[in-house]
């Protein structure tokens, strides 16, 4: 919603106009939770967006893109760039003539993930720059500052998020003005708008893509490999060189001594105290990124903070300045010790929070106690309701049946994942997207035979598009001795991120119809001769039938039980219909 | 304001004036005024919550909502911040500092009850006949009519926001429940 020049976004939201405004050429990516809204916004807005079968899909798209001279942007869940670390890694070495913006929007306390891995780690290791907005205005800004020092070193950019900043919303106003906005600017709570080498974005226009020949750029054979790994170490120290006067760190003053009352208070429920700053002088230092950023500039109103916007590489420099002028220098950060370990190995004398800060998210109440010291036991959040499979999910007769025959099943990423909890309890395993077949077949392998047979490896259709397919290669070119069965839960979108398109439905990210991969078919040119489809609503007594036959015989099978998601069908429909209209 | 009991939702203390948003709060330093919506998943909390903010963001304040996806689709406990005032700092209300809690499922009131700061306010669907409703569906928007009472929203900000949010074939319905939940008890 807008409002004179101000707009009400998500930071995903946000991302994808910035992306519009700049001339992106193509979105691509896989949907995660909290990623998934951006391509999605960014095609509203009349962006070229896809969905890739997966995340390294999607990057090596973006790269490809880059090098044809045109800018990408390529979006996924923190997990998603493990499975694109891949291209990553060596893309940092080739750089990019256009640029190419990946984002990793990470999710720590894990509210909808298997792990609540620190992707900043990532930017270390493959040597690419990383940005990491603190709300929506900032994800604006970032995400155009990310592709400009794309192209003016051309190198792929981490746009790092978390989970607060793609998904809350806040106010946005999208045009770089002419001059501060008006209360903004002498605020003491809020950083100045960055401005500087990216303030022009969106009026320029990149080159027209092209092909132009750089064999010993691109090929990365060793030979060529080896210089171009000196040449990244040479970006990364003019990019740290330039992050030393970026307009992304900040250093925020806070407000003057007196004005603002300073909450000390102790754990949750002790009594809040108040008073003025013990050192007249010499305040007390944060150094924080991200959404931490805005909990620790509530929590601590007075303190002096340097805002850091771009945290890979560092301006080491700066933060030395700064730690030396304060009194003492907390670092706030969320998840890993990163921004501790950085700064500490430069020699930078900085507090770190006490273990226990590592795990979940912060908030101001969090961020209250870190500055207190207080490493005292935390009340528990309130426990709520936890989801479940919807009344009459058409997962929900497959997992009965599991439960029943006393499966052994090794499970995987999606609503189904939900089949572990009760009344099911069917699941055995969960670790990444696509594990649910393989690891089925190395528990095939060295189980003794009678548990080996009660084995049956679950993966939905999205999710069998993303890592499923070399898992049933595997399967094909070592079978068990028992053999083994796979069932893919086709109901016919990727519901668990909001009911995205994906292969196997025949349509784009926009709905349109297109290309589409049968999961039967491709399961058959594989090689499997046991492959039945059945309706698991209708048909639950026939899958039990077939998976107590394929435990006594020693072959492989694959059960495709298919029925459209009962949140999804009216859309589809809908999507159906209008395509007609269109046809 | 004085805390509203569970159980008094028509106690005569809610039919007072609204007060003004922008009261001294004892734990917040910058004016800022907390709410959170709460309920189970497919009530409508998310709903909700966007026409709050953007009603708070049509009258000029700064706005932030904080809520997560995922896995509050399948039927589970959802939670919706919403945070408004001259400037909004973290966009998370911090545990025990709401003004005002909103629960749509009488069951999720215990849960959240903890997150009401001393002396903020409990608006629960007790308060709403839900069979005057002309949908059901439409208690999140009744109680957002109870929630104004006490706010300094415009209702021109509420209706926009309202209709913003909302399919127009459930225009009426919802603005009927909007005024339903905003007019003083004794309407009722």
């Amino acid at each position: 919603m807008k409002q004179s020049g101000r707009i009400l976004l998500s930071g995903n939201e946000a991302i994808a106009l910035a992306a519009r405004a700049a001339g992106v050429a193509l979105g691509a990516g896989y949907p995660g939770t909290p990623s998934t809204e951006i391509l999605e916004h960014f095609s509203r807005l009349g962006g070229k967006a896809q969905w890739s079968p997966n995340e390294k899909v999607a990057l090596e798209v973006g790269l490809g893109v880059g090098m044809g001279g045109a800018a990408a942007l390529v979006t996924m869940k923190h997990v998603g760039l493990n499975v694109a670390a891949d291209p990553l890694f060596t893309a940092a070495y080739t750089g990019t003539s256009g640029p190419v913006v990946v984002v990793s929007a990470d999710d720590p306390g894990m509210a909808s993930s298997q792990n609540e891995q620190d992707n900043r780690r990532y930017a270390v290791a493959a040597g690419v720059p990383m940005l990491e907005p603190a709300d929506s205005q900032e994800a604006y800004q970032y995400t155009l500052a990310a592709i400009e020092i794309s192209r003016r070193w051309q190198i792929p950019v981490l746009l790092r998020l978390t989970t607060r900043v793609c998904h809350s919303k806040s106010v946005v106003q999208p045009e770089p003005p002419a001059e501060p906005p008006r209360g903004k600017g002498d605020s003491p709570h809020l950083p100045e708008r960055p401005e500087g080498c990216f303030a022009q974005m969106g009026t320029v226009p990149f080159s027209t893509p092209g092909f132009v020949r750089d064999i010993p750029g691109r090929v990365m054979i060793p030979a060529y490999a080896r210089p171009a790994h000196r040449r990244l170490r040479k970006k990364l120290d003019e990019i740290a060189q330039w992050n030393e006067t970026s307009p992304l760190n900040q250093v925020l003053p806070g407000a003057e001594k007196g004005t603002v009352p300073i909450c000390r208070n102790g754990p949750e429920g002790a009594s809040h105290k108040w008073g003025l700053s013990p050192f007249p002088h010499r305040r007390q230092g944060i150094v924080t990124s991200g959404v931490a950023y805005m909990h620790a500039r509530e929590a601590a109103p007075d303190a002096a903070i340097l805002k850091l916007g771009m945290t890979y590489p560092l301006p080491l420099e700066k933060v030395r300045q700064f730690a030396a002028s304060v009194e003492s220098c907390q670092v706030i950060e969320e998840g890993d010790p990163y921004l501790v370990e950085q700064l500490r190995s430069a020699g930078i004398a900085v507090e770190g929070k006490p273990p226990m800060y590592r795990f979940g998210e912060l908030n101001v109440a969090r961020v209250r106690r870190i500055l207190a010291g207080d490493a005292s036991p935390e009340p528990d959040p309130p426990r709520g309701k936890p989801p479940a499979l919807c009344p009459s999910c058409p997962h929900r007769p497959v997992f009965s049946v599991l439960h029943k025959l006393d499966c052994i099943v090794a499970g995987d990423i999606g609503c189904y994942s939900l089949g572990v909890l009760p009344p099911f309890e069917a699941m055995d395993s969960l670790v990444c997207m696509g594990a649910g077949v393989t690891m089925g077949l190395g528990l095939r392998h060295v189980l003794p035979d009678e548990q080996a047979r009660r084995v049956v490896s679950v993966i939905g259709d999205s999710t069998f598009m993303h890592s499923g397919i070399t898992g049933l290669v595997e399967m094909v070119y070592n079978p068990p001795p028992s053999g083994h069965v796979v069932i893919i839960l086709d109901n016919s979108t990727t519901a668990m991120t909001g009911l995205q398109e994906h292969p196997g439905t025949g349509r784009t990210l926009d709905h349109r119809p297109t290309g589409q991969i049968v999961v039967e078919d491709l399961v058959r040119a594989l090689g499997i001769r046991n492959v039945h489809v059945l309706d698991p609503t209708t048909e639950s007594e026939r899958l039990e039938e077939l998976i107590r036959a394929s435990r006594a015989a020693n072959e492989l099978t694959v059960l495709i039980t298919r029925r459209t998601c009962l949140l999804a069908a009216g859309r589809i429909r809908q999507y159906d219909s209008q395509n007609e209209e269109r046809a | 304001m004085t805390t509203n009991q569970r159980g008094k939702g028509d106690s005569p203390h809610l039919c007072e004036a609204p007060s003004g948003p922008f009261r001294q709060m004892g734990t917040v330093p910058f004016s800022t005024l907390n709410v959170i919506i709460a309920g189970l998943g497919g009530q409508g909390v998310l709903t909700a919550s966007d026409i709050l903010a953007e009603a708070a963001f049509e009258s000029g304040l700064d706005v932030k909502k904080a809520d997560v996806h995922g896995m509050s689709q399948r039927g589970g406990s959802v939670a919706s911040d919403v945070r408004f005032g001259p400037q909004v700092l973290s966009p998370m209300v911090p545990p025990g500092e709401a003004d005002f809690l909103v629960v749509l499922a009488e069951d999720q009131v215990a849960i959240h009850q903890s997150a009401l700061r001393p002396g903020g306010v409990l608006i629960s669907p007790e308060m709403i006949d839900a069979q005057r409703l002309p949908n059901r569906r439409s208690v999140n928007v009744a109680l957002l009519g109870k929630l104004s009472r006490h706010l300094k929203i415009e209702p021109g900000a509420w209706l926009e926001a309202i209709r913003r949010n909302l399919k127009p074939a459930l225009h009426e319905d919802n603005l009927r429940a909007f005024e339903i939940g905003r007019a003083p008890c004794e309407e009722q």
